[in-house]
Parts: structure tokens; C-alpha cells; sequence
């Protein structure tokens, strides 16, 4: 039990770290930069403490607006994300999910595909919202919603199969 | 009572959901209100010191460009200091304090956004150097932002690429005055509106800031005019204005100490209480 925590808190750490000193200064074309940090509440264990993940993605999206200076858009967007996480899991995995044990860190099946697709969407979609703040950016939301998520998805897998941990 | 405990104890995560939601979106509301300092910002112990280390790296990328800065700033000084015309008449509104207006606190930047609509800059100077709100921010190019927040060894600046940031501007050789906004879109330029249709304005003229506001000095150069445009239904101009400045790269920055800030401002307070 206690070695999930410590594999919990270490990703906590170290994905705000690659978030922070990497994935925040990529800036393709002018505005889309990825963020993988979210991983974190995608990755954090099916049947844990679910309100330990809410504190805990609250904590995560705080630290993130301190770096970004951006009030709290992260904080809203991953309390947002790990308080809809077993509704996704939900329309993800069918209504069975908590009687099997998914590992989203192994072979990528349609069904996590779609998770993580799912969820990187949700999450993108309230931080831009938030961050422009005014309907007529409207168009200028939905564009970069659309293309960090693809950035996302794409770092996001490439860290599962760079990382692969609990996986002995 | 009981059912009350029940209640809360069967709904806790609902509620811990509400309240942390809560918390996020009065920040989020807070930071996009203008007038007021954002609580939650990089001027920190813990970002800032993080930020300094990732520059120090960055630094050495950015050797060349920032001593060819150096180098051209250089050549402008020394042209100055050659072509002095009359050196027995002192500057006379500087000569009779005896003191200049403004001092000027060397800075780096060492945290620099740019791809969102408010975009905020981290400097490694802070509360124990001087630096204090409202602070206006330049370079060698042209204007940079104003201070926001500080802490004792770091502090945040509205960069001009945020849309909240106003900023009192004039065209140079006219002096018609208007005010610099950004509309979101391009990095290199930055919009200059309320600018009376009366004022002469061609392509390739030379925007500076105004005598009117109390944060930058008069005549610091900011961009040149690339398209004019006539605002429906009234008598003004927008204009766009190219940058002078590369907004995504900065290197060292100047933070402006306007001396006669506090009297300026004292004395505008005063001058409305009569009003009153």
C-alpha cells in the first residue's frame, strides 16, 4: 500500500518537473505546448482513495499556476478532470470497471486509448476556456484545444512506454 | 443531526469537489479582474528559484544574440557620447535638481511566456533590489511591461503581450497620444488605438510611449506603424504596430525607478479631491 503512495508521489514530482522544465517551453508555432503533467491523475490507481486524488490533482494544477502564472485555470481544469475520471472510466471501460484491474500502463487497447483521449480533452478544453475567458475567442479556444491535445496524446504515450513503472 | 453527518459523510467527495472547484475558480476570476495583484504568481521562493536555474542553462544558448544586443547597444552609446553637440549646457530639466528622474535596476529574465492571451514574465530582481509595483520594464529594443508582483528576490511583469496591460503611447513626431493594448493574436505586434483621426499617421512611423503616464519615461521607443485602421462610428484610429522588441526572446532588462512617481501622483490625488 505504502509503495503505491511512494510511486504516486514520485510521479507527482517528477511529471510537474519534465512539465515545468521541459514541456512548458516547447512552443510550436507560437502557442501549442503540450502537457503531459495531467498523466498524473491518469495514471493514479482505479481504486484508491478518491478523494486523496481530488486533493492531490488540486495541489498539482496550483503548483502548475504558480509557474505559469495563470491564476488557477490548471488548478479548476485537474479538479475538474479527477472528479469526472470514473465517469470516464465509465464510458471508457464499460459499467464493470472497478472489478477489473486496468493497467492503462500496458499494451495500448482502444479502450485506454479512448480514456486518455477522453480525458486529455476535458481537461484541455476547460484550461483554454478559462484562459481566454471571453466568447469571441471562441474559434481560437476549439484550435488550441485541438492541438495540444494531439501534442498530449502523443508525449503522454511516449512517457507510459518510456516509464512503464509497477510493472517488476 | 445525524442525517446531516450522513449526508455529509455519503457526499464528502461531491463536496470536497465543490469546495476545491470553488477555491480554483475564485482564482481564475480574480487573476482575469485587472485592478487587482494576482495571489498566486511565480514571484516566489520556490518557482522563481526553479526558473533561475532552468536560465542559467538557457543562458549559454543565448550567448550570441545577447552579445550582439550588447555590441549594437554599444555602437549607439558611443555615437552619443562622440556627437555630443554642446557639452557646456547641461540637460536643464535635470539640472536643476541635480538628480535624474528615473534610476534604472539591471535585471534578467528568467521565465518569459508569450503563447497565451496573459502573458506574465518572471525577473530575478525583487522587493530587496527596490523593485515595487508598477515598475515599468524595458530594454535596449524598446518596452518590455510593467512590474506586478513582488517578493524579496523576484518579481513578475504585465508584459505587453497581456491583454490587460494598457499602456499610454504617442506617435512620435506629432505627439497625439493613445493607448497601447494587445488583441491576442501575433507575438510582433500590438495594437495603438484612441488615436484621434485628426493626427497624420503614415506607414513606418515611430511609436513611442507618452508623456502622460507616470510609469515609463516620455519618448522610449516601442514599435513603427504597419496598417491603420478606422474604427465604425467614431473618430479614432486603431493602429498596428510592429514590436522593435522580439517579445520571445529576452535577455537582460532595465526596470525604470521613476523618482517623481510619488509626488506626480500625489499631487494628481490632490488635484481631484478640489474637484470633489
Amino acid at each position: 500500500m505504502s509503495s503505491a503512495l511512494l510511486v504516486n508521489i514520485f510521479r507527482f514530482i517528477m511529471l510537474l518537473a519534465i512539465q515545468v522544465v521541459i514541456f512548458n517551453n516547447m512552443n510550436f508555432l507560437g502557442y501549442i505546448s503540450p502537457f503531459p503533467y495531467i498523466l498524473y491523475i491518469i495514471l493514479y490507481p482505479v481504486n484508491s482513495n478518491r478523494s486523496g486524488l481530488i486533493i492531490s490533482s488540486f495541489l498539482l494544477g496550483i503548483v502548475m499556476d504558480m509557474f505559469c502564472n495563470s491564476g488557477g485555470i490548471h488548478a479548476t481544469a485537474c479538479v475538474i478532470l479527477a472528479y469526472y475520471r470514473p465517469y470516464i472510466f465509465k464510458f471508457s471501460f464499460g459499467l464493470s470497471y472497478e472489478y477489473q484491474t486496468i493497467k492503462l500502463n500496458e499494451s495500448l487497447t482502444p479502450e485506454r486509448f479512448s480514456f486518455i483521449l477522453v480525458s486529455v480533452l476535458l481537461h484541455h478544453i476547460v484550461l483554454f476556456t478559462l484562459e481566454a475567458f471571453q466568447f469571441k475567442f471562441i474559434f481560437d479556444i476549439l484550435l488550441r484545444t485541438l492541438f495540444s491535445s494531439i501534442f498530449t496524446i502523443i508525449t503522454s504515450i511516449i512517457i507510459i512506454y518510456i516509464i512503464k513503472p509497477n510493472k517488476r | 443531526m445525524q442525517q446531516i453527518f450522513n449526508f455529509i459523510i455519503r457526499n464528502s467527495n461531491r463536496l470536497l469537489f465543490l469546495l476545491l472547484l470553488g477555491i480554483s475558480l475564485t482564482l481564475t476570476i480574480q487573476s482575469h479582474s485587472y485592478h487587482r495583484s494576482r495571489v498566486i504568481s511565480s514571484a516566489n521562493f520556490l518557482s522563481g528559484g526553479v526558473y533561475e536555474r532552468i536560465n542559467r542553462v538557457n543562458e549559454y544558448m543565448n550567448l550570441r544574440t545577447e552579445n550582439d544586443e550588447l555590441v549594437l547597444e554599444n555602437a549607439r552609446l558611443k555615437s552619443l557620447l562622440f556627437n555630443k553637440k554642446d557639452t557646456t549646457k547641461a540637460p536643464i530639466a535635470d539640472s536643476i535638481k541635480g538628480v535624474k528622474p528615473a534610476d534604472i535596476i539591471v535585471s534578467k529574465v528568467i521565465h518569459n511566456s508569450y503563447n497565451t492571451h496573459e502573458n506574465y514574465i518572471t525577473l530575478n530582481s525583487g522587493r530587496n533590489a527596490g523593485v515595487k509595483q508598477d515598475m515599468g520594464v524595458i530594454n535596449s529594443l524598446g518596452i518590455i511591461g510593467v512590474i506586478d508582483n513582488t517578493s524579496p528576490n523576484y518579481s513578475t511583469v504585465v508584459s505587453i503581450l497581456n491583454m490587460k496591460s494598457q499602456i499610454n503611447a504617442k506617435l512620435k513626431k506629432t505627439n497625439h497620444f493613445g493607448s497601447l493594448t494587445w488583441d491576442g493574436k501575433s507575438t510582433g505586434f500590438v495594437q495603438l488605438e484612441d488615436v484621434p483621426r485628426l493626427a497624420s499617421v503614415r506607414k513606418g512611423d515611430t511609436i513611442v510611449t507618452g508623456g502622460q503616464s507616470v510609469i515609463f519615461p516620455e519618448g522610449i521607443n516601442i514599435g513603427t506603424v504597419e496598417n491603420i485602421y478606422k474604427k465604425e462610428n467614431s473618430s479614432f484610429y486603431v493602429i498596428r504596430v510592429k514590436l522593435f522588441n522580439d517579445m520571445t526572446n529576452l535577455g537582460h532588462v532595465y526596470i525604470i525607478k521613476s523618482k517623481d512617481r510619488e509626488e506626480l501622483i500625489n499631487l494628481e490625488n490632490k488635484s481631484k479631491e478640489k474637484d470633489e
